[in-house]
């Protein structure tokens, strides 16, 4: 009697234990994540400046965001840094991706070559960048110097092209990665399948497009989230190259957020800005968790 | 299951083949180039960099700047050189990458061997957390370490690390053994194998190449955080990341470009030699699921 | 805070034992001077501290002037554990002690008679409510145009009085083929050149008007719009380089003499004597022209917060070691700023130093010492930032001076 009550216990414990292992990490996101996120909604309505403060007021701090041109910019930059920046990114890993799968000699060389920009913080390449960009000791001055004295690179110094040097100083640190999805996704795919295709006298152009490619699908899934996340959090990138400038021209809503929230002391704005940040994201990332969640069912 | 190491049987052509070297290497020099400027300026005397010329191979060759960063460069009132942060970085890595890869583990073997009625939509919430901008959540994560007594420690900021870790890490796992045959589990259930008997001697034995992914992923992202590091720190904890701001930032004073650079190199040594040592687990690691839906 | 406190100091007197010293306790500092020369010269003050047996836990955060810092700070007050002592600058310290966090220094500031020997100007920022709430470090000057000497005697040019001559002055080294104006594209770079040529066109009373007041009549004024027209002038007297460049660099250039001048505060001169140049001999440095009476200044302070209700025996004696005499001379020789106070020797400082020292005594007795707006000394954080924007905006060609006015007066009106 009593062993068969111990392991009806022990089946109970054993239905109840999956969820029991979940839930720290369910306790720990609603309140470190999804609580946080509606207190900085809730600051976003009240007079808060130098620290959280509860007076209401409204819808006050929106309007005045958007009477701020520079916020209007930072969402302006943010739609033209996240297309080419995820495009290239992606476009870029898979062409090295596709290259280095074709029996290349010395890949295990190339490989570290090509990932390692993401094993370093911008704090400083940041620096290493910026004098690269700059006309005046970088790329024109080198090139310059070689003498092709008409060469001019000077994106970095030009109010509309600078946020240009964010997205190429930004594909530099990730496309390695991405190609490294890619070529994991590439070495996965059955061989069997391309040899009968190319018996069939396919062209490798059309082998890639047709057979490769679609099969590489949750490879382009998998870098289409690494990307868009890393593209949201962009903000030390900015801070080390362009400080915002020239101007404000390279501003991005994190750095708006966080210099109205913490350096000019109006954290009211700052966090309705993160409200709409935090909109944005929800309304493109949550059709897409959506469906892709749902199809793995 | 990790997945044998195939080259494609595409065939390519001579002209197709020199193409691509070229292509190869000419990207190759696009990622080398930053490094080349930060190590080129690193062995320079300062007078030869602000001199101009910043591009150029040093015509006096020194090491001076990189014995300064590492032990003797002003970082504080204390002329203590990037050495002393280094420990700290390393106290508080090494904790917050290990537990936050053994929580992704565990709910990514809960979220497809233990499959229960929301599970989908608990998943949702942990991958859509991986997308909050860390800005906004600075001011109640300062009031919540002080409520626990964590802040200003090392155990504070592993903490952190750890809950804004835990969406990445399980959405590896899960992915990875999503893919898994669920047949061994069952039999392994027949059997009257418990609920973590069957993690460790099922599915932990074959999680290396995720666990490589998982790792390598969390401890360049911990290491190379300032935003957590300055905000949570205290005067004893400091990471590296925020002694090199300290370094390089001056703001009134005279800037060692040279000594700023190899301090740079020098506290991203870790992070390098992670991905020099585990890249080609790494590619094999996201092989074998991660890259698979 | 208490218990970490707690934690450490029982540590502490557990280790202290030993040794037979009987003292306990430290100070917390946070501040921004963390490399290179000023971090060694707040050295100082910690050996200083540590000789009257206080201990030194530094607590060095970096980043955009003190920004980083003041970010930290909040983190460490909303967890409850406020460093002791804080570098704070201006308005930020005026918000701090509205919140109520700061401690009260008067008993130590009767004792060192403060009242007497700091600056009016300064006590506004280092007093709240009547109560003094901060230490005052050094006095940066911020209406100083350096100048290469050797480049100016080659063109024929003499130290500028007025903004015509100064004109002519450009014109005449940009004929030459020489940079006239070393410049750093950065927000707080054209803040602070816009701080001196409104200064010149608005004098010190419309100065105060715009920038302290917030007047949105004199936001809106001719003068205004003529100093934004002088800042067309200056931007076209830059090189094609200068958006982003560090303040530095563009000295660097003056010093190599790539450049004729460099509108900067008076922490440019470190650049020039680390180079081994020589004050009236290989470089100048004058009060920005139109403003020769006047002094914009920044002070860099340390806060004292409140550590439960009364302020501590540590603190005190921090704060009476950072406005001695001693410190403030030795200090602000190597940081290339003028002491706090204004009855401390002149005699280690070398001639660009004793100038501003005179300066600032003139200056503070005819009412002319004003708080720089480009260094948050003269309107909230806040304000300072949306002026920034207009500022910066207009030099980068956004917007004309007509438009600048008016997006001057709208910016401060929405910010405030």
């Amino acid at each position: 009697m009593a062993s068969i009550a111990g392991a009806d216990m022990k089946t109970r414990l054993q239905t109840w234990l999956p969820k029991l292992v979940l839930s720290p990490s369910l306790a720990l996101m609603l309140v470190f994540v999804y609580a946080f996120i509606a207190f900085s909604v809730y600051l976003s309505f009240t007079d808060s400046r130098l620290l959280p403060s509860y007076g209401w007021i409204g819808l006050e701090n929106y309007t005045k965001l958007w009477r701020l041109s520079h916020w209007e910019t930072s969402l302006k930059n943010m739609g033209i840094f996240a297309l080419l920046y995820i495009s290239i990114c992606t476009a870029l890993g898979l062409t090295l991706a596709i290259f280095l799968d074709q029996k290349i000699r010395g890949e295990g060389l190339l490989r570290p070559i090509y990932l390692y920009p993401m094993a370093l913080s911008f704090i400083v390449t940041g620096t290493a960048w910026k004098w690269f960009l700059d006309p005046g000791i970088g790329l024109e001055n080198v090139i310059q110097g070689w003498g092709w004295e008409g060469f001019e690179f000077r994106w970095i110094k030009d109010r509309s092209l600078a946020i240009y040097t964010i997205v190429l100083a930004a594909v530099w640190q990730t496309s390695g990665f991405v190609m490294a999805m890619f070529l994991a996704g590439l070495r996965g795919i059955d061989n069997e399948i391309l040899k009968a295709a190319q018996m069939d006298g396919a062209s490798n152009w059309s082998l890639y497009r047709r057979i490769v490619i679609p099969q590489l699908r949750p490879a382009f899934l998998s870098a289409f989230v690494i990307l868009s996340h890393l593209a949201i959090k962009t903000f030390d990138l900015v801070i080390a190259m362009t400080g915002g400038g020239p101007g404000r021209a390279t501003e991005l809503p994190a750095t708006f957020m966080y210099s109205y929230t913490f350096s000019r002391n109006q954290m009211g704005i700052g966090s309705a800005s993160a409200t709409i940040m935090l909109i944005t994201i929800a309304s493109i990332m949550v059709p897409y968790l959506y469906s892709e969640l749902r199809e793995n069912h | 299951m990790a997945a044998p190491m195939q080259e494609t049987a595409i065939r390519t052509g001579k002209v197709a083949r020199t193409f691509i070297y070229l292509v190869l290497l000419l990207f190759a020099a696009f990622y080398m180039l930053p490094l080349y400027v930060m190590f080129v300026n690193s062995v320079k005397p300062l007078a030869e960099i602000t001199g101009g010329g910043m591009m150029s191979l040093p015509s006096v060759f020194t090491l001076e700047p990189w014995v300064k960063a590492w032990s003797s460069a002003q970082i504080g009132v204390e002329p203590s050189g990037l050495s002393p942060y280094f420990w700290n970085s390393i106290k508080m890595v090494v904790p917050a990458v290990f537990v936050s890869t053994i929580l992704g583990a565990l709910n990514g073997y809960v979220l497809t061997q233990w499959r229960f009625r929301y599970d989908t939509i608990f998943f949702g919430l942990l991958l859509f957390a991986c997308f909050i901008p860390f800005q906004i959540v600075l001011i109640p994560m300062a009031k919540m370490l002080g409520v626990m007594g964590l802040a200003g420690t090392t155990w504070g900021l592993s903490f952190v690390h750890i809950v804004y870790g835990i969406g990445f890490t399980t959405l590896y796992f899960r992915n990875f053994y999503a893919v898994f045959p669920s047949e061994l589990v069952s039999a392994a259930q027949i059997d009257g194998a418990g609920f973590f008997q069957i993690f460790r001697r099922i599915l932990l034995p074959s999680s290396g190449p995720i666990a490589v992914v998982s790792i390598i992923w969390q401890f360049t992202n911990i290491w190379n955080d300032f935003l957590f590091g300055a905000s949570f720190a205290g005067a004893d904890s400091q990471p590296m990341t925020v002694a090199l701001n300290n370094l390089v930032q001056a703001s009134h004073g005279v800037k060692e470009y040279n000594v700023h650079f190899a301090g740079a190199i020098l506290a991203a040594m870790p992070t390098l030699l992670v991905y020099i040592v585990g890249g080609r687990y790494f590619v094999r690691g996201l092989m074998a699921g991660s890259v698979k839906g | 805070m208490r218990k970490v406190l707690n934690k450490k100091a029982v540590l502490f007197a557990g280790l202290v034992v030993s040794s037979g010293s009987a003292s306990s306790s430290e100070v917390e500092v946070l501040h921004w001077w963390t490399s290179g020369g000023e971090a060694s010269a707040l050295n100082l003050l910690k050996q200083d501290l540590e000789s009257q047996g206080i201990g030194w836990t530094d607590m060095p955060v970096a980043g955009g002037g003190g920004e980083q810092a003041m970010t930290v700070l909040r983190a460490r007050v909303t967890a409850g554990n406020a460093p002791t002592a804080v570098q704070g600058l201006g308005f930020d310290i005026i918000d701090w002690g509205n919140q109520g966090a700061l401690a009260n220094l008067n008993a130590v500031a009767e004792k060192e008679g403060w009242d007497d020997v700091v600056p009016e100007a300064l006590k506004t920022f280092a007093k709240v409510d009547g109560k003094w709430v901060a230490a005052p470090v050094n006095v940066h000057s911020t209406n100083w145009v350096w100048a290469n000497k050797p480049v100016l005697d080659a063109n024929g040019i003499e130290q500028p009085t007025s903004w015509a001559d100064f004109e002519a002055a450009l014109k005449k080294l940009k004929e030459a083929g020489i940079t006239p104006i070393a410049h750093g594209g950065q927000a707080w770079q054209d803040a602070t050149v816009f701080d001196a040529i409104s200064l010149s066109t608005l004098g010190a009373e419309g100065y105060t008007a715009a920038f302290v007041e917030l007047d949105a009549e004199v936001l809106r004024s001719d003068e205004m719009k003529e100093a934004f027209d002088r800042m067309a002038v200056i931007r076209n007297n830059v090189d094609d380089n200068f958006s982003g460049r560090d303040w530095n660099l563009a000295t660097a250039m003056v010093i190599n003499g790539e450049a004729g001048f460099q509108l900067m505060g008076d922490w440019a001169k470190g650049e020039f004597v680390k180079a081994g140049q020589k004050p009236g001999e290989d470089f100048l440095c004058f009060r920005f022209p139109g403003t020769a009476d006047q002094v914009t200044f920044n002070s860099d302070q340390f806060m004292m917060f409140d550590q439960g209700g009364e302020v501590s025996h540590e603190q005190e004696k921090l704060a009476a070691a950072i406005l001695s005499p001693e410190f403030q001379s030795s200090f602000n020789v190597v940081k290339g700023s003028v002491p706090a106070r204004t009855d401390v020797s002149d005699a280690a400082f070398d001639s660009c130093g004793k100038q501003g020292m005179k300066d600032l005594i003139a200056a503070s007795e005819s009412g002319n010492l004003l708080g720089s707006m480009a260094h948050g000394h003269a309107a909230p954080t806040s304000v300072k930032s949306a002026i920034y924007d207009v500022v910066t905006a207009h030099f980068n060609g956004e917007y004309d001076s007509e438009t600048a006015v008016v997006e001057l007066a709208d910016a401060v009106e929405i910010s405030r």
